[in-house]
């Protein structure tokens, strides 16, 4: 199965959830998730089951202005 | 009894002692960055939401190097170029850091920076519905600050000068303008360049500044934040304390009567 994480393909397992997948990454602190487009809210990760061609996003904290 | 000069600056439920607001963006590394704050003695830092980058957990984050029990995060929605994405942005804000205020920014292109009117005005409107404290990144026309303040913004912040340009306050006569009709806090963000322009800025009766390039580009970026902090206090007290007025000729300062050499 097909999703899309920042932008990039990524194919992953039937029945993957949002805890899941972030797992699987290489994260380098908290950080906070977008299933096509909505916040999908922390207490949400473990239930969220990722679908074919769900747009994700995972963002982090930096820098700014 | 508290002063004027010690009076706290609110912003919705938020409260500070110190009016200096720093960003932490383009240091050379994140120690230089830790020690400019703690010289700026400011309460507020900005930061960014990006995507993580996934693959390399190497990385430092940030927020290892922020006190939060020492500062209150604001995230902004820089490299936001619509309202839709700004929206997003602030979202993906507030369930990072578990804050319910933003620096809204809604800019028109790369190379100027500045905001994209309608879509600030927009974005702010939205967001301020969905329970947000505003506080949004603006130009210095102040038929439109009275609109962001109409639409709810906690606070309207007009650029001093373009994003980074360090060219300090160009159009005081419309900052001016700005604070006469408020009935918001103004900050001043954006285009400060050094510790005059922090003053210039808090002379004119801002309540505050925020300003990230200024320390950050600068050559020795601990001192500068050490200048920037003297800069907002001096300029905070002398707006507070009434200055004289400009005339054209002199009045001096020492007695006219009894000079030496006078007759009778």
């Amino acid at each position: 199965m097909n999703i899309i994480l920042n932008g990039e393909n990524r194919a992953i397992t039937e029945g993957t959830t949002v805890a899941t997948l972030l797992g699987e990454l290489a994260l380098s602190g908290p950080v906070a998730v977008e299933l096509n487009q909505e916040i999908c809210p922390k207490k949400a990760h473990t239930e969220t089951t990722l679908n074919q061609n769900d747009i994700v996003e995972v963002v982090t904290i930096v820098g700014g202005g | 009894m508290s002063t004027a000069f010690e009076k706290k600056l609110k912003l919705g439920k938020y409260e500070f002692t110190n009016r200096l607001f720093v960003g932490t963006g383009k240091y050379q590394t994140y120690e230089i960055m830790q020690e400019a704050l703690e010289a700026s003695k400011c309460e507020v830092v900005t930061v960014a939401v990006r995507r993580e980058r996934l693959l390399d957990s190497q990385d430092r984050n940030i927020l290892d190097f922020i006190d939060r029990e020492k500062y209150t995060l604001l995230p902004n929605t820089a490299g936001c170029f619509n309202a839709e994405d700004a929206i997003r942005c602030a979202k993906l804000g507030r369930e990072l850091l578990e804050v319910d205020w933003v620096k809204l920014e809604v800019l028109a292109d790369t190379q100027t920076l500045l905001p994209e009117p309608i879509g600030t005005l927009q974005a702010t409107e939205a967001l301020v519905k969905d329970g947000f404290t505003v506080l949004v990144y603006t130009n210095d026309d102040p038929v439109m600050a009275k609109r962001l303040e109409e639409v709810g913004a906690t606070s309207v912040m007009p650029a001093a000068a373009p994003i980074g340009t360090g060219q300090g306050v160009l159009n005081p006569n419309n900052i001016k303008i700005i604070l006469e009709r408020a009935n918001v806090p103004i900050i001043v963000d954006a285009g400060v360049g050094t510790a005059s322009d922090v003053s210039r800025a808090m002379e004119l009766g801002a309540e505050g500044v925020l300003l990230n390039t200024g320390i950050a580009g600068a050559k020795d970026p601990v001192l500068m934040a050490k200048a920037m902090h003297y800069g907002l206090e001096a300029g905070r007290a002398a707006y507070l304390a009434g200055r004289i007025g400009k005339k054209l000729y002199a009045t001096a300062s020492s007695p006219v009567e009894g000079t030496i050499g006078s007759h009778g």
